[in-house]
């Protein structure tokens, strides 16, 4: 068992998510850096979709009471175990009776506590992705979060060989302004060009409000043709432009369905980017080819999603 | 039909540029469509009230490749048409009482009806699903008479029961859970639109009929419907 001893301000149970509900309304949680999700899952050689703790902001302490290999990734938060400081982006063996202390998130925001096999926890509608607004997932599979005294089980593992993610693949999250990219779909024709040009070259700023539904920037505003549009199918990354010009970014627990007009959509890259970025960081839009971020979410998918035949 | 990619994964299928129930019946036909004949590589599908999302792996399929599958049956989904005799209408029990009608008095006003005339045309029209979204089962319902039509509260209420039925502008729609929302309340059922435990998730389908029964407030609580403790307050002062 994993027992929690603090849980910080916000430690969610997340798988890769809930999917094929969304036409019914269910959205599809997720974790919000699914880039350093799968790391933590491939450091262990676990399948793509084994569940781990995703931790927002840090203050998260535990104790294994099983031997085990875990993986910590993301946000650093100056991990240690047993009061040792250790490195994130890599695997650790982990005795029964090991306590680990994630602190407060120094760059990025969220982490990911990988286990070896993953965190049993049963899944309702396919997943155990914890989205608390629809009562979903999670260790009661009820939607809440993890608390202070949680036992989360897992599977007990002898050592086994450690892994660590090469440097090039470990985003660096203190840059700013960081560049987000965006696919022109949807409504962009709908924006008149000196708006989408307003667009591409200001600096916005991360608002203090943002959750795992959507990251609301400020900045520059931006106004399209029409206020509204016929209610439609939000896709990942869809940057919404409500009637007050301030761009709301729809991330993994976003609605199913909305009438405000978007001017694109962010990649998944930079959806996972922004998913690090705090209040009041800054960040700038970049248009991308559509087709050749395809090309590079295809091949980070097969990479990291079908790792070791799983 | 006018197929658009939205992201590297996603694309959209536009079916018209505005609301109809032509086009509402024409998308329920094609998703089952879609999904006989391309279900493998779909992840997701969003349909609303002109366009259908859909979200497909990227690592069985890319983009061009689906749109061009999609495009390939065009003269297929073209062809699926109307067939409104094979929908049932779902009939849903409503308790139209003014305890739970929390917005009785704003309907009358804004109708210049009488409450039970208001009932009566709620109850005698034929709704169709145009879209699913917002909250879990959280149903569009269209359309509503006209002359019961009303806009939304200026200022969305922090807590609609579940169960509720509430008139929106020319849509009805009744609320899955509680939760906040702006829509003018008119009654409440005491069925369960959504229960995850239930095979038959949702109950209701993009495109599917619908029609309100009203009952009586001891038929509603034998049918397993709450009032709650908030209701017996509002009576009195059934504010706007």
């Amino acid at each position: 068992m994993l027992r929690i001893l603090s849980s910080g301000p916000l430690s969610l149970v997340q798988d890769l998510g809930r999917y094929g509900y969304q036409n019914v309304g269910v959205t599809t949680g997720g974790p919000m850096d699914e880039h350093a999700f799968l790391w933590a899952n491939r450091l262990l050689n676990n399948a793509p979709n084994d569940p781990q703790i995703e931790i927002t902001l840090g203050q998260f302490h535990a104790e294994f009471t099983k031997s085990t290999m875990i993986a910590i990734t993301g946000a650093d938060m100056s991990p240690s175990i047993n009061d040792i400081p250790i490195k994130a982006w890599q695997s650790y063996f982990i005795n029964a009776g090991d306590k680990i202390k994630l602190n407060n998130a120094q760059t990025g925001l969220r982490s990911y506590l990988a286990i070896k096999d993953g965190f049993k926890a049963q899944p309702i509608l396919n997943s155990c992705s914890t989205v608390t607004r629809d009562r979903l997932g999670g260790l009661k599979k009820n939607g809440d979060k993890l608390s202070d005294g949680d036992l989360l089980d897992y599977s007990e593992t002898s050592h086994q060989i450690i892994n660590r993610v090469p440097e090039k693949f470990i985003p660096n999250y203190t840059q700013q302004p960081l560049p987000l990219f965006v696919i022109p779909s949807y409504q962009y024709e709908l924006f008149p060009k000196d708006q989408q040009s307003i667009f591409f070259s200001s600096t916005y700023t991360v608002s203090p409000q943002i959750d795992r539904m959507g990251y609301r920037l400020s900045g520059e505003k931006i106004k399209c043709r029409q206020p509204g549009i016929i209610s439609e199918g939000i896709a990942l990354g869809a940057i919404q432009i409500p009637a007050d010009g301030q761009p709301i970014v729809l991330m993994r627990d976003r609605q199913t369905i909305g009438g405000y007009p978007k001017i694109g959509c962010l990649t998944n890259e930079s959806v996972c980017r922004l998913a690090q970025c705090q209040p009041g960081s800054k960040v700038r839009f970049i248009l991308k080819d559509l087709f050749q971020a395809e090309a590079e979410y295809s091949v980070e998918s097969i990479f990291l999603k079908l790792n070791n035949g799983k | 039909m006018n197929i658009q990619p939205v992201n590297e994964n996603t694309l959209i299928i536009y079916f018209s540029e505005s609301i109809e129930t032509a086009v509402a019946d024409k998308i329920a036909r094609v998703i089952p469509f879609l999904r006989q004949h391309l279900g493998s590589y779909i992840i997701d599908v969003i349909p609303s009230y002109t366009s259908i999302l859909i979200t497909i792996d990227l690592i069985k399929i890319g983009l061009r490749e689906i749109i061009n599958k999609i495009t390939y049956f065009k003269s297929y989904i073209d062809a699926l048409t109307i067939v409104n005799e094979s929908y049932n209408e779902i009939i849903i029990p409503v308790y139209y009482g003014l305890e739970v009608a929390w917005d009785a008095e704003n309907l009358t006003r804004h109708s210049s009806l009488p409450f039970e005339k208001i009932i009566e045309i709620h109850s005698t029209t034929v709704y169709r699903v145009y879209a699913i979204g917002f909250a879990p089962g959280f149903a569009y319902l269209g359309n509503t008479d006209p002359r019961i039509a009303i806009p939304r509260q200026s200022t969305p209420r922090m807590k609609v029961p579940a169960g509720s039925v509430a008139i929106a502008d020319q849509q009805t729609a009744i609320y899955p859970r509680e939760s906040p929302g702006g829509w003018q309340i008119i009654g409440r059922t005491p069925i369960e639109l959504i229960d995850y435990q239930r095979e038959n998730l949702c109950l209701f389908e993009m495109g599917a009929l619908i029609r309100f029964q009203p009952i009586t407030k001891e038929k509603f609580i034998s049918l397993g419907g709450i009032l709650n403790t908030s209701d017996s307050n509002l009576i009195s002062s059934t504010k706007g």
